[in-house]
């Protein structure tokens, strides 16, 4: 039995995540021509620029229109303070092409209508594009910024009849060229979304067949599907079963032959299992706790578990997918908690409860569990770090083991290892 | 709207969670949205607390907006009770709560818990962090500080210190030590350490010591017209200032105090020889306005900079400081636009800035030596050694702090003799131990921005006065004679000395008259 038959532990309380706001720090990379306005409170503001950390300094290509006490009082006011903001930004950015606004909680809650004023700056911007879609906490949790980015562009892309393979989800450069050379050996080249700069996005049709690269783009999925493409479900690229089984579901759907793509995949495989054999030494046979964050959870559970060989106690995602997650859901074998949603507290309880080798978490969480001698990997790294696909296996296992080394490294200075034996 | 990318305070609330942080059994439930969690990390990570601040989050969603988010609230509150079983709770809302407009203080008093629940309201449009620590710890002192006898030994308490705080944890250290050895007793340090009943003796001591007025003088105020305590208006620190904060201390009790300075190093550091190159230097200083004051003095009175440029994000503050500025014969910056900021450092030229994590971002980018002497700050500066701000020991600090960036007297002499020396030279680069130079070829290094044709901008701008300067060949081998890293400053200079005299070619004399009229 695997864990797709399991019971899902549904829990409602308070999550410690990040809101939606999060993803433009890394979706902003992926599209260098375009500018992410948050409509916000100053809350927005300083949450951008913690989780930024230093990047604010760049010239970023992200803000926030701060909504002051003044764009309360009336809603017809706020549209026109929107408009002499988004103009004075382009003017001071004249290469901006891409310009999407993005709802908060206050801008929602206040109803404001970020998609008609996107419509309304679109039609008077003849250069740039203008999109709406909403970061909210309220309504998206972290990487779910990225889905509902993602499938705002989808209604816009062009249409096409052509047979074509789509890969959604923004991946960093390095991995996204490993991706394309794997699937070019097959004799496939995939147009991938997001495209990049203004006018590079993919088309999009019933010929098209598409394939996701990460876990969370539920509604981006739905948004494809509107416009007549189709899913190919697979296990997500991480590890080298990950990244064999995506790929063979690819090849599958496109006819290639199985010769060539053992060829194709034959040596980069081969070097994955060996780098994870080498990097997961320290966490065959360990115990690991996956707190809610990114719905990367379930698929990075199931490398952990089959090709590092830990043992699984709770594998928790803030939202369970069974047409997305399924086929990872599938490779893990009965055991661990599945849970969805999050009670911070009483998940707390749990985890302290199982006391695992390894306590993948937050930021909020990680410092504090240590502080109680729980060995923690925090979560964030894996959606900022290249980790997908097979030469990223090995990085990927690291990622895991080495606070595990780091911890055996000070034994008899770090704290915690000196708690334990007080104990 | 405003459009921000970068601001130097959050929201109110988090000047909330500040206080709540920085005490002990005390408990925060915040009706917020999800996400609105991030702020916890400030605390886990840049503070790099072992426990989760104490703040709990009702965390509703879109889904729950139809639904009951007072009936939320009332839960959260209710669990929060029983879990942490504080001695007493502030419950408040953020920027989004405030917009659904539940009332956190109405029905939290409807749960009847056993403990003070203290409401508070914190305008999020209206306000930022400051504001939110100063009204939150004022609300917490109003509710729980009780009439009670005054210590028999002259005592204070200290008021300021709070989680995520500049140097708060060693400036609260410091202040106790010097006060407990002229004998006053400290009776509470709070918010930072205190607990709920802890505050509620605070009007035992004689009077407080306002550390940081950003975050307690509403406190103060109260304490001082509540229960007769009067309360120091001088921040200790620096020299002078810590001089004259013990005569304002003494001037209190009526105790003749005399200060142990053996361990304070500044005054002669500062007079020794090896610091007469820092005579002078221009220091542009910008922060909160507490930090941002005393720092200037520093800079002024017990360093001999000149201070070129002097601001504040915090308007709270703006009167005082633009005081000072006018005192100090600079135009005071009041602003919390970073862009503005970073326009007027560009103007003054400074040679060093003293500023917060933003500043010293701005000084990388112009290649100016910086120093943080302000919140906001990076994890760097929550720094695992002693290092206060106040005192004679935060004086010493200051010196360090405030002489590592700049490139040693000594060693710009030694660049200015041997500036014909190969190791000096552009193709050696800014290190000897293997680094290339990063220097452009010879004969476009120095024309950047090369005024092609003299006199065309000039001519096409029409009413403009401004003349454009041409830099003839020897003037050009001259300049190229100045280390790599001041030839920037030298080239400016010069161009802006032709300009005012209407020079529009740049000969080797009219490098050395500027070098002339801006020696000193």
């Amino acid at each position: 039995m695997s864990l797709i038959a399991a019971p899902i532990l549904r829990e409602r309380g308070q999550r410690e995540v990040f809101c939606g706001l999060t993803s433009i720090v890394w979706l902003h990379r992926k599209m260098p021509d375009a500018f992410f306005l948050v409509v916000g409170s100053r809350t927005c503001a300083h949450l951008l620029q913690s989780a930024a950390g230093v990047m604010i300094f760049a010239e970023p290509r992200f803000g926030t229109c701060i909504l002051e006490e003044g764009d309360l009082a009336g809603l017809k006011d706020a549209n026109e303070e929107l408009d002499r903001e988004v103009a004075r930004l382009l003017a001071r950015r004249p290469d901006i092409r891409q310009l999407f606004l993005v709802g908060s909680c206050p801008s929602e809650v206040i109803k404001l209508d970020l998609a008609k004023a996107a419509e309304r700056l679109d039609g008077s911007n003849p250069d740039v594009r203008v999109l709406n879609y909403s970061g909210s906490g309220i309504e998206t949790t972290f990487t779910e910024g990225e889905d509902a980015c993602l499938a705002a562009m989808v209604p816009g892309l062009e249409r096409t009849e052509r047979r074509q393979l789509l890969v959604a989800g923004a991946l960093p450069d390095a991995v996204e060229d490993e991706m394309r050379r794997l699937l070019g050996g097959l004799g496939i080249e995939p147009v991938v979304l997001p495209g990049g700069r203004a006018g590079a996005h993919p088309a999009v049709g019933p010929g098209t067949a598409f394939a996701l690269a990460q876990p969370f783009l539920a509604e981006t999925h739905d948004a494809l599907v509107r416009r007549g493409a189709r899913h190919l479900p697979a296990p997500f690229p991480f590890g080298e079963e990950g990244t064999t089984l995506w790929l063979r579901a690819v090849a599958e759907a496109f006819g290639v032959d199985e010769a060539l793509f053992d060829a194709v995949t034959a040596a980069p495989r081969a070097r994955a299992r060996r780098a994870v054999a080498q990097a997961a030494e320290a966490l065959r046979g360990r115990r690991v706790f996956l707190f809610p964050d990114s719905q990367l959870e379930i698929p990075l559970g199931r490398f952990l578990v089959r090709e590092c060989g830990m043992e699984a106690v709770e594998i928790a995602s803030p939202y369970v997918h069974r047409g997305i997650h399924g086929p990872d859901l599938d490779l893990i074998p009965e055991g661990p908690v599945l849970a969805e949603g999050q009670d911070v507290d009483a998940q707390l309880a749990r985890a302290r409860g199982a006391r695992a080798d390894l306590t993948v978490c937050g930021l909020g969480l990680a410092n504090p569990l240590e502080a109680e001698g729980l060995t923690t990997k925090w979560a964030i790294e894996l959606v900022f770090s290249p980790v997908h696909f097979y030469e990223q296996a090995g990085d990927l296992a690291g990622l895991f083991s080495r606070p595990l080394r780091r911890r055996a490294a000070l034994r008899g200075l770090h704290p915690n290892v000196r708690l334990e034996a007080a104990e | 709207m405003k459009l921000a990318m970068w601001t130097y305070e959050g929201p109110p609330h988090v000047g909330a969670m500040r206080v709540a942080t920085g005490m002990r059994g005390l408990h925060y439930v915040l009706h917020a949205p999800q996400g609105d969690t991030y702020a916890d990390l400030l605390f886990t990570m840049i503070e790099r607390r072992g426990e989760r601040p104490p703040v709990t989050y009702t965390t509703f969603q879109a889904q729950d907006l139809g639904a009951d988010t007072a009936t939320l609230f009332k839960d959260a509150a209710r669990v929060a009770y029983e879990r942490h079983r504080p001695e007493a709770m502030i419950v408040g809302a953020s920027c989004t709560a405030e917009l659904i407009q539940d009332d956190p203080g109405g029905l939290a008093a409807a749960l009847d818990l056993p403990v003070p629940v203290i409401p508070l309201e914190l305008p999020s449009y209206q306000r930022k962090e400051n504001f939110g620590a100063d009204e939150t710890f004022y609300r917490i002192v109003r509710a729980l500080a009780a009439p009670c006898e005054r210590t028999a030994q002259a005592s204070c308490n200290l008021l300021g210190p709070t989680g995520l705080g500049f140097r708060h944890r060693d400036d609260a250290e410091e202040i106790c030590a010097l006060l407990e050895g002229l004998g006053i007793a400290v009776n509470v340090v709070a918010p930072m350490g205190a607990s709920p009943s802890d505050v509620a003796r605070l009007p035992a001591a004689h009077f407080n010591v306002l550390m940081y007025p950003e975050t307690a003088e509403a406190a103060a105020r109260y304490l001082e017209k509540e229960h007769g305590q009067p309360f120091t208006r001088t921040v200790p620190i620096g020299v002078d200032a810590t001089r004259g904060f013990l005569a304002e201390v003494a001037g209190i009790t009526g105790l003749a105090l005399q200060a142990d300075e053996s361990r304070l190093r500044l005054p002669w550091w500062s007079a020794s020889v090896d610091s007469t190159y820092l005579t002078g230097k221009r220091v542009f200083v910008f922060g909160d306005a507490t930090h941002a004051m005393a720092a200037a003095r520093v800079a002024r009175d017990e360093m001999g900079f000149e201070v070129c440029g002097l601001g504040c994000y915090n308007r709270e503050y703006a009167r005082p400081l633009r005081a000072l500025a006018g005192e100090m014969g600079v135009e005071a910056l009041v602003t919390d636009d970073h862009l503005e900021v970073e326009a007027a450092i560009e103007a003054a030229a400074p040679e060093l800035i003293l500023g917060t994590q933003m500043e010293r971002h701005v000084g990388k980018r112009l290649g100016v030596a910086t120093a943080v002497i302000s919140a906001p700050v990076h994890v760097q500066d929550f720094p695992a050694r002693h290092s206060p701000l106040m005192g004679h020991e935060g004086a010493n600090v200051l010196f360090d702090t405030l002489v590592h960036p700049l490139v040693m007297g000594l060693e710009d002499h030694l660049l200015h003799m041997f500036r014909g020396d190969f190791e000096f030279s552009d193709e050696a680069g800014p290190s000897h131990h293997g680094a290339t130079s990063t220097v452009p070829e010879r004969p476009g290094d120095l024309r950047a921005a090369p005024p092609a044709q003299p006199g065309a901008e000039a001519a096409a701008a029409g009413g403009s006065t401004r003349l454009e300067v041409v830099w003839l060949p020897d003037a050009e081998d001259e300049l190229r004679k100045i280390p790599f890293f001041v030839r920037g400053k030298a080239r400016r200079n010069t161009e802006g000395f032709a300009q005012e005299r209407g020079i529009a070619r740049i000969d080797r004399e009219t490098l050395y008259e500027a070098k002339a009229h801006f020696a000193r």
